[in-house]
């Protein structure tokens, strides 16, 4: 992957095929200690211990498509090889929470990229279930909740042009403040 | 800077707006695979531009939904369109601009674009 934001992206994909319905996307970056930390939290279905052995096996998937299952050992792989960690929990029936910490110092840290659009793809493509996105560089964050965004616009949808339009700009303003250099 | 304020004026120029879409036409679907192999690929611009473009042209009949693989990862991205009454058409290897004709050709004017789907390009 090309950006942590899109292994984001796919390891959110997981929740969705869960059934969550409340997912969490947290990127907690500190510019002391020089790590970022991401987790991608839902109350979905979540694994029995035997599955959350297998999973971070690329030979093991539970899709009939194809054989290998790359989204998580992709994951793992670009924390680790900057020298952090990573980390998977979950209890059958609660849900899932996946955790990379990054070495951003690190010469094979990958950039994050592109995270409003990873943001818009999940919350646009999946109306159904609701998403909190917290950025947060040392003491400044930035917290969107697809909740409060719903009780504001009642029927209104939020893929709808103007309404995703205006979701975008909110995203990309309020987090260039503190993320830009 | 955006505020949840002026997210309240917008939600109700889209209510009248809503209000005064047709629903009596049958959807077109176009469905993009957003597995580990479609998203490597680079399928997030391509979602991105087929919603940013249906909506440029107030596309209202067709949906853009996401499904995970579709089994030729070596073919991402892919995207599946499918008109009602017609039959199936599946682009492989899609860019950006490949997308913004399949919009003008196909959704628009209906004439799919042969030379970006499966059966030509995977000979």
């Amino acid at each position: 992957m090309r950006e942590l934001s899109l292994n984001v992206l796919d390891i959110a994909q997981n929740s969705v095929r869960a059934e969550a319905s409340l997912i969490k996307i947290e990127l907690i970056e500190n510019t002391k200690t020089k790590t970022l930390k991401i987790s991608v939290s839902d109350d979905g279905k979540g694994m029995t211990a035997e599955q959350l052995l297998k999973v971070k096996d690329p030979f093991f998937t539970t899709r009939t498509t194809r054989k290998v299952g790359m989204g998580i050992p992709l994951f793992r792989m670009a924390a680790e090889m900057t020298g952090g960690s990573f980390d998977i929990e979950s209890t059958p029936g609660a849900g899932t929470k996946t955790t990379a910490v990054f070495r951003t110092d690190h010469l094979d840290f990958t950039p994050i990229g592109d995270m409003c659009s990873t943001v818009i793809t999940l919350v646009t493509m999946n109306l159904h279930i609701d998403f909190v996105y917290v950025r947060q560089v040392d003491d400044k964050s930035f917290t969107v909740d697809t909740r409060q965004l719903k009780e504001i616009l009642g029927d209104v949808p939020l893929n709808e042009p103007s309404i995703t339009a205006w979701l975008k700009d909110y995203i990309t303003e309020n987090t260039k403040q503190f993320t830009e250099v | 800077m955006k505020t949840l304020e002026e997210l309240m004026a917008l939600r109700d120029a889209a209510k009248a707006n809503l209000t005064a879409r047709d629903d009596s036409t049958e959807l077109t679907r176009v469905v993009v695979g957003m597995a580990t192999c479609g998203i490597a690929a680079g399928a997030r611009p391509v979602m991105n531009k087929f919603v940013e473009e249906t909506a440029k042209r107030n596309l209202t009949n067709v949906t853009i939904a996401q499904t995970g693989c579709i089994g030729m990862c070596q073919y991402e991205p892919i995207a599946e369109v499918m008109v009602p009454g017609k039959e199936k058409v599946t682009y492989v290897q899609l860019t950006e601009e490949k997308v913004a004709r399949i919009v003008v050709d196909h959704l628009v004017n209906g004439n799919p674009v042969v030379e970006y789907t499966v059966g030509a390009i995977a000979k």
